[in-house]
């Protein structure tokens, strides 16, 4: 199967979306779009299973090597292994929903609609990439369309917001460039099977692996460089902020980790660095959160909390850890885009997110009121729900690591989620039960779509949750060979 | 002989045809301006395609004059320049009484600079050095009613008559120590010595300031905005391309036993460049000088690519002033039209603008994300490419700054993207009637932003006909 065909189908379905005319023919046409990527996607996880059911133990499946630009060794050179996939599934599953709880966009639908397919483009470009040009490439490509889908449809501050988002984006992958240019200069190619082989000199991970892992860390909120993520998510429509935080944050991550499978020795070097920030992320962020009174606010800071697991998974280094950043990721997307989408179904009708303005919503709204709670039960990590599942597996890494100082941290980012029980069951408790308001009683619950929408989200935190063997038995072959990467460490020297 | 004169000169001789048919036709009856624009667009597209003609390797005039597959690439990309230029300026043109003169100006000084690029000597160089440069001061003078256009060409003409100097006794200098002018006999004798290497100072700084290099960068601003938006044009991609595809010629085939000297010298003009560029160009509200000092920031990342000093280098220069041509000339062009249709340059001008001027409105953005660099436009590929060329010399401080003055650059870009579509504005821009040819132009230089990224031809091709150290 031809890869190539996750960029092609939303290529296409943005070229249609540009010649339609009116915002029934866009919007039916970008969730034909997303809903045959979600299929594709579908169709290249059951192919995928099928080959590894048949025996094929290649690191990466469906590669496709070709030469882009012949001077400087660049190639398009794409395939998948079973955490890409998990992203692409992730992906296609988010763009759906995004595009369903859009369905009423009336300012400049064409290009609303337009720059949501472009982004999802780039992501889908970004999980394919076996090449560190090409994966650069797409990386940025993501980038505009988040800085005019926050400008021009957000609210609140938004142009300041779009502007911080994007700077801050782009000062993230100017120094992934420059990590890419060390890596290329000292191996004569980006592509990063044929780096895997024959390794990196030491004092050359050493060097650039803070520019890149920064670089990639700055997408996935790395502390001290999370202060876009809030008033980013904060300001942005509905569908932008899902796609922000369920998509775009785990570009971030997932390059982390390939920039740490990459340099194993840099990565074991720094990798009481990549924790302490962890740590003060994950702790940082849930206190920050108990503080915020604004419903999009509290999500956003508890995504800074919540991509510290990540991070913190990828720092511990081991199978286990490694394995529930993976499972962080894919996790926190769905609950996260589930979480925005409540915030915004209830913010277009009561046209408030202040928690003190809110109240007794069950009562006018029943659906969304518990899409919200199942959102804040997922985000708490109660057992059932995908949350549960991928912090208990971080943490399980996490203790496999015998240092004290390594406990120390597992013990307190373990103890954040009792903040994170406080803070969601607050912001529950005031805006979901209680007495309603008389202005919010005779507001309408969700339509159609929005139904759709949350869904499908569930159902796959749901999954996730209750079958965690089934994204285990996806990822876990390479996570091992990412672990047999890990130990080629001191080899080289 | 005679064959092989009309052959390796074709284009310039179809331009000088050109100059005079149109003192002909200056003499002769009034014309419509549009015929005459038409039959020069048309003439200007003729020399274009007989770049592609035929190639022939060869020298002229003992070695006076060269030519090669690399020289007549580069002289197509002036000529397309000029074509764009010529054909954005349509709406201007139309009305204009002088249409005449000004042709004849831009296209003697695109005959000088077909003369400097081909040069094999520094006479010739200097010769067609100024012969691109005069009539180019007279050209930015072309706003016969606006006092700031004079003050533009007078101060265009002071300091280029200045730089010319210098560079002159550079060259004086040169042939002091050296005795001879000939780019092929020079290398032989460059060895180093002080006095050459005063020359040799003397010589970057004449280029410097052709090219608007920090510091010798404070004419750009000024002669910028006070020209018409054409001779502004022309003034930021023509004038300073020709410049530096002579610089890199000279640099990578005649100053090569003093290559250690000029590549820091290369280091410090790029950083003090893109710094001082991206700083000013934060505080611009006028359009025009807002893409002077960015095209000031754009000449440092040229610097650093060439600094690398490799076959790569040199590609990527000329493969960046390909698609700088399509990204500056597609802004240029809005706002030409913009200019000639309102008299409006300022960026607050253009707040909501997409409300009246979707098309305008797309067209300047992408160009502007072109020149900040962000895929999948070409300027991402350019950008990227200038800075691997000089990471290929393992200065790493050098390249993280001016990685990280790209994000700079990134926020003065991304102002106007955010004056155009989010900016409220209760009397924005109304809806413009573009010309048929001038919104020809700008689709070109759109196709362009977009293809020759993607599209990996247009660079192998390009390196393969490049030159390294």
């Amino acid at each position: 199967m031809n890869l190539t065909l996750l960029i092609l189908l939303p290529l296409l379905t943005a070229v249609l979306i540009l010649l339609a005319k009116g915002l029934q023919q866009i919007r039916v046409i970008g969730l034909t779009g997303a809903v045959a990527q979600l299929g594709l996607a579908g169709w290249l996880l059951k192919s995928f299973l099928a080959e590894r059911a048949a025996g094929n133990n290649a690191a990466h499946l469906f590669e496709s090597n070709q030469t882009w630009f012949k001077a400087l060794n660049i190639n398009y050179h794409i395939g998948i292994d079973g955490i890409s996939l998990a992203m692409i599934l992730l992906t296609s599953v988010i763009v759906v929903a995004g595009i369903l709880v859009s369905w009423t966009m009336d300012k400049l639908s064409k290009e609303y609609f337009f720059l949501l397919v472009l982004l999802s483009m780039g992501a889908y470009g970004f999980f394919i990439s076996l090449d560190l040009f090409t994966l650069f490439f797409f990386l940025e490509v993501a980038v505009i369309p988040k800085f005019l889908l926050i400008g021009i449809w957000g609210s609140g501050d938004k142009t300041k917001s779009a502007m911080k988002l994007a700077l801050m984006l782009m000062a993230g992958s100017a120094l992934v460039m420059v990590g890419l240019f060390g890596v290329y200069y000292n191996t004569h190619t980006f592509d990063i099977v044929q780096i895997t082989q024959q390794g990196i000199p030491v004092g050359v991970q050493k060097f650039f692996f803070p520019f890149a892992f920064v670089g990639f860390g700055i997408f996935a909120a790395l502390f001290p460089f999370h202060t876009w993520v809030p008033d980013g998510h904060a300001s942005a429509p509905t569908a932008a902020s899902m796609f922000l935080a369920g998509i775009s944050m785990k570009l971030g991550g997932y390059g982390c980790l390939r920039i740490a499978s990459l340099m194993p020795d840099a990565a074991h070097a720094y990798s009481w660095i990549i924790i302490l920030l962890a740590t003060i992320a994950i702790i940082y962020g849930a206190f920050a959160t108990m503080m915020q009174t604004d419903l999009k606010y509290i999500n956003a800071y508890s995504s800074i909390s919540h991509c510290g697991f990540v991070i913190l998974g990828i720092g511990m280094l081991n199978k286990t850890s490694i394995n529930g950043a993976v499972i962080q990721m894919v996790s926190h997307g769905l609950m996260t885009a589930l979480f925005f989408a409540a915030i915004g179904m209830i913010y277009s009708r009561t046209h408030t997110r202040i928690v003190a303005q809110l109240g007794g919503l069950l009562k006018a709204m029943p659906f969304i009121s518990t899409v919200f709670v199942i959102a804040g039960l997922c985000s708490l990590g109660l057992p059932g729900f995908s949350g549960f599942v991928a912090e208990m597996t971080v943490f399980m890494g996490s203790w496999q690591n015998p240092d004290g100082a390594y406990r120390l941290a597992t013990i307190l980012s373990g103890a954040s989620i009792v903040v994170t029980a406080v803070y969601i069951l607050r912001a529950t408790g005031r805006a979901i039960m209680g007495p309603i308001s008389d202005e919010h009683a005779l507001l309408a619950d969700a339509t159609w779509n929005e139904k759709l929408a949350a869904v499908l989200l569930i159902v796959g935190i749901l999954i996730i949750g209750l079958a965690p063997f089934l994204i285990n038995h996806l990822i876990m072959p390479s996570t091992d060979a990412i672990m047999a990467q890990m130990e080629k460490v001191n080899l080289l020297k | 002989m005679i064959y092989n004169l009309i052959i390796q000169l074709r284009q310039e001789l179809v331009l000088t045809v050109l100059i005079f048919l149109l003192l002909f036709i200056k003499l002769g009856k009034d014309r419509s301006n549009e015929s005459i624009l038409n039959f020069i667009n048309v003439a200007l597209l003729i020399n274009l395609g007989a770049g592609f003609c035929c190639h022939e390797t060869g020298a002229l005039f003992n070695g006076m004059f060269n030519t090669n597959v690399l020289i007549v690439f580069e002289k197509d990309l002036l000529n397309l320049a000029a074509l764009i230029i010529s054909m954005q300026s349509y709406a201007w043109l139309k009305e204009s009484k002088h249409l005449i003169e000004f042709y004849l100006l831009i296209l003697t000084s695109l005959l000088g600079m077909f003369f400097m690029i081909s040069s094999g000597n520094l006479l010739m160089f200097y010769l067609g050095l100024e012969m691109s440069t005069i009539p180019l001061a007279a050209a930015a003078n072309f706003d016969l009613t606006k006092r700031k256009s004079s003050e533009a060409a007078m101060k265009l003409i002071l300091s280029s008559a200045f730089s010319s100097a210098i560079l002159l006794l550079g060259i004086s200098f040169l042939y002091g120590t050296s005795g001879t002018l000939t780019f092929s006999i020079l290398t032989a004798h460059i060895n180093g010595n002080p006095l050459q290497m005063f020359a040799f100072i003397l010589l970057i700084s004449g280029f410097a300031f052709k090219i608007s290099a920090v510091p010798f960068h404070l004419w750009t601003a000024d002669v910028y905005e006070g020209s018409p938006v054409a001779v502004t044009s022309f003034l930021s991609v023509i004038s300073k391309a020709a410049v530096l595809f002579t610089l890199v010629n000279l640099l990578y085939k005649v100053f090569t036993p003093i290559a250690s000297t000029w590549y820091l010298v290369l280091v410090v003009l790029a950083a003090a460049t893109i710094l001082i560029g991206n700083l000013f160009a934060i505080r611009q509200d006028n359009f025009k000088r807002f893409l002077a000092f960015s095209s000031i920031a754009q000449v440092g990342f040229i610097l650093i690519g060439i600094s690398g000093s490799s076959q790569i280098g040199s590609a990527s220069l000329i493969y960046f002033i390909l698609i700088y041509i399509f990204s500056n000339l597609a802004a240029f062009g809005v706002v030409s039209v913009v200019s000639a249709l309102t008299g409006k340059e300022n960026i607050s001008d253009f707040k909501g603008f997409y409300k009246t001027n979707p098309m305008l409105s797309w067209v300047l953005t992408i160009a502007l994300f072109s020149l900040a660099g962000v895929p999948p436009t070409a300027g991402f590929f350019g950008k990227l490419f200038l800075m691997m060329a000089g990471a290929a010399k393992g200065n790493y401080g050098l390249i993280t700054f001016a990685a990280l003055n790209m994000v700079i650059s990134f926020y003065y870009y991304l102002r106007v993207v955010k004056a155009i579509f989010m900016d409220e504005n209760a009397t924005p821009i109304e809806k413009l009637q573009v010309p048929a040819v001038s919104k020809l132009a700008m689709y070109i230089c759109v196709a362009g932003v977009i293809v020759t990224g993607l599209a990996s031809v247009v660079y192998d091709y390009i390196y393969s006909i490049s030159i390294g150290l």
